[in-house]
């Protein structure tokens, strides 16, 4: 059996998935990026393998993607995070030709041709008020963390409209809702509402079309497929539990069986 | 002799001062803005007449300013920060043709007349960066108190170039570079140099003209006026006041309105009320 791996070092988590030659996930592991960004990709793929019931020689192809890719020493090639989570996205869901993706510190739209290849594509990472970290820093102004988000916001029956332009102003907007009495899950809610108005915008930029296919850690919170679902007005495919977060790791581990059958061509 | 007051009710800090007819100042006060403004205000009010010795019956005009100028509900009437801080400004230094506001969520850049006049202003409305919040962030980041961050970034030699504009992220640039085994002092004179790149283009779109005067609380941080001034190729006025400059202006404005009160009680005479 022939193994391959993709790590994609994401500005919050690193991700790493041992794939077998049959295309099928063999292990997986998923940790807090902080700083040290070669230690934590070669510690996710490592366990990945460990997980799998293998030893890292069994590994023959790694293929880093994420912005932390070119610290990852212990991947033979890397690619961008478009292309691996494009790939990732189109393995999933072959009709896919819209991706939204929105993790941690950034958010990305792209439009995939009919050959599955990237067409066009946008990119938020200059504010933070169009990424993940708008939600977490409302979450944090009243108190609760990221992992609550998702329940807190499944409690919601309205949202409660936040501006949304800066995720430092949304504080004293937070507050004063809070102090009007607002119930913290409509204060979430509204957040959600305003990041799915920026991906909308993001989304209209790459000239959207259907499949759509939402990935990325922001995308574990249930109420932002739905709300997405709502905006757009048609069924929108989301890959189910974390596998959301994987995405761009399975699309690494593909491009990486991809290319070692190349190379194996050449070889013969 | 009659006082009026000045309360900027800011979006971190409220400060009130008091001055006499002569427009010297009586008393000032700070207190912390937090979630209930009306009471900020209030407490700024009854602490600048603790610290100056004054009953409230003896403050004839009171003009509230800043983000929160409608919660000061004890006030006379309201005047945007804007005008506050031009007239504190022209107050302080006669000269001031520009003046650059740094608070804890806007920084605001004004030009004024000769006479004192707004002529034209711009400020950040829709994102934190180059603002206060900034330095607060950094402070939150490397657990540094605000008022060591200025001296600290002084100690920097080699400003290590901060390259997010966000707020938020630059919060994680900052430790990521604390990690990549920077020096705090070079990471902070770097945080300096950002903020004072983006005021300095906040400036040119209304005009640097000379004297530029540097108002608002982070005019304290010593770094982030000596980063301006080499920014600008200039040097700002700074005055002691910094802190209370939109405070000090409002209370002008108040004593304005003290005398055309009773300028006109003296000469209208007959029927009216007072």
């Amino acid at each position: 059996m022939t193994y391959t791996a993709g790590i994609d070092v994401g500005s919050t988590y690193t991700k790493a998935v041992v794939l077998d030659e049959s295309g099928a996930i063999a292990g997986r592991i998923m940790k807090p990026t902080g700083f040290r960004l070669s230690e934590v990709g070669r510690d996710c793929l490592w366990e990945a393998v460990a997980a799998a019931g293998l030893e890292r020689p069994d590994v023959e192809y790694v293929v880093a993607t994420g912005f932390g890719r070119h610290q990852v020493d212990e991947s033979d090639v890397h690619v961008t995070d478009l292309t691996a989570a494009s790939r990732g996205a189109a393995h999933l869901f072959p009709g896919t030709r819209t991706i939204l993706d929105v993790g941690g510190q950034t958010m990305k739209a792209t439009r995939l041709g009919e050959d599955a290849k990237v067409k066009s594509f946008r990119l938020n990472d200059k504010c933070a008020a169009g990424t993940g970290a708008f939600l977490e820093k409302t979450a944090r102004y009243m108190g609760y963390t990221t992992q609550e988000i998702g329940p807190l916001v499944a409690t919601s029956k309205e949202a409660i409209p936040i501006s949304g332009v800066c995720a430092v102003f949304a504080e004293s907007e937070v507050i004063n809702h809070l102090s009007q009495g607002a119930a913290p899950a409509e204060i979430m809610h509204g957040a959600i509402v305003s990041l799915v108005g920026r991906s909308l915008q993001l989304m209209k930029r790459v000239r959207m079309e259907p499949e759509f296919t939402l990935i990325g850690g922001i995308l574990r919170f249930q109420r932002m497929a739905d709300v997405i679902r709502e905006e757009l007005g048609t069924e929108v495919n989301v890959p189910e539990g974390d596998m959301v977060q994987f995405t761009a790791a399975l699309g690494a581990a593909l491009l990486g069986q991809r290319r070692l059958s190349r190379l194996r061509e050449d070889v013969a | 002799m009659a006082y009026v007051a000045g309360v900027d009710v800011g979006s971190t800090q409220t400060k009130a001062v008091i001055i006499g007819e002569d427009r010297t100042i009586a008393a000032r006060s700070l207190v912390p803005t937090g979630a209930n403004v009306i009471r900020a205000a209030e407490t700024a009010f009854e602490e600048a007449l603790a610290a100056g010795d004054l009953q409230e019956g003896e403050v004839e005009y009171v003009v509230g300013t800043g983000y929160g100028r409608y919660k000061v509900t004890f006030g006379n009437t309201q005047v945007t920060e804007i005008s506050c801080h031009g007239r504190g400004a022209v107050h302080m230094f006669p000269n001031t043709r520009t003046v650059v506001d740094m608070g804890g969520q806007d920084t605001k850049a004004i030009q004024v007349s000769p006479g004192g006049e707004i002529v034209d202003f711009c400020m950040n409305d829709k994102c934190a960066a180059g603002t206060g919040r900034f330095l607060g962030a950094a402070s939150g980041a490397l657990d540094i108190p605000l008022d060591e961050l200025g001296p600290t970034a002084l100690r920097g030699t080699r400003a290590v170039k901060i390259s997010t504009t966000c707020t938020v992220f630059a919060e994680s640039e900052v430790l990521s570079w604390l990690g990549k085994g920077k020096k705090i002092e070079d990471i902070l004179l770097g945080v300096h140099q950002s903020i004072a790149a983006r005021s300095a283009g906040l400036l040119r779109r209304v005009g640097v003209e000379e004297e530029v005067t540097f108002t608002g609380g982070v005019a304290r941080n010593i770094a982030m006026v000596e980063t301006l001034n080499e920014r600008l190729g200039l040097t700002v006025n700074v005055s002691e006041e910094s802190h209370y400059m939109g405070a000090l202006g409002a209370a002008l404005f108040a004593l304005d309105h003290l005398l055309v009160r009773r300028t006109p009680t003296a000469v209208a005479g007959k029927g009216a009320e007072s």
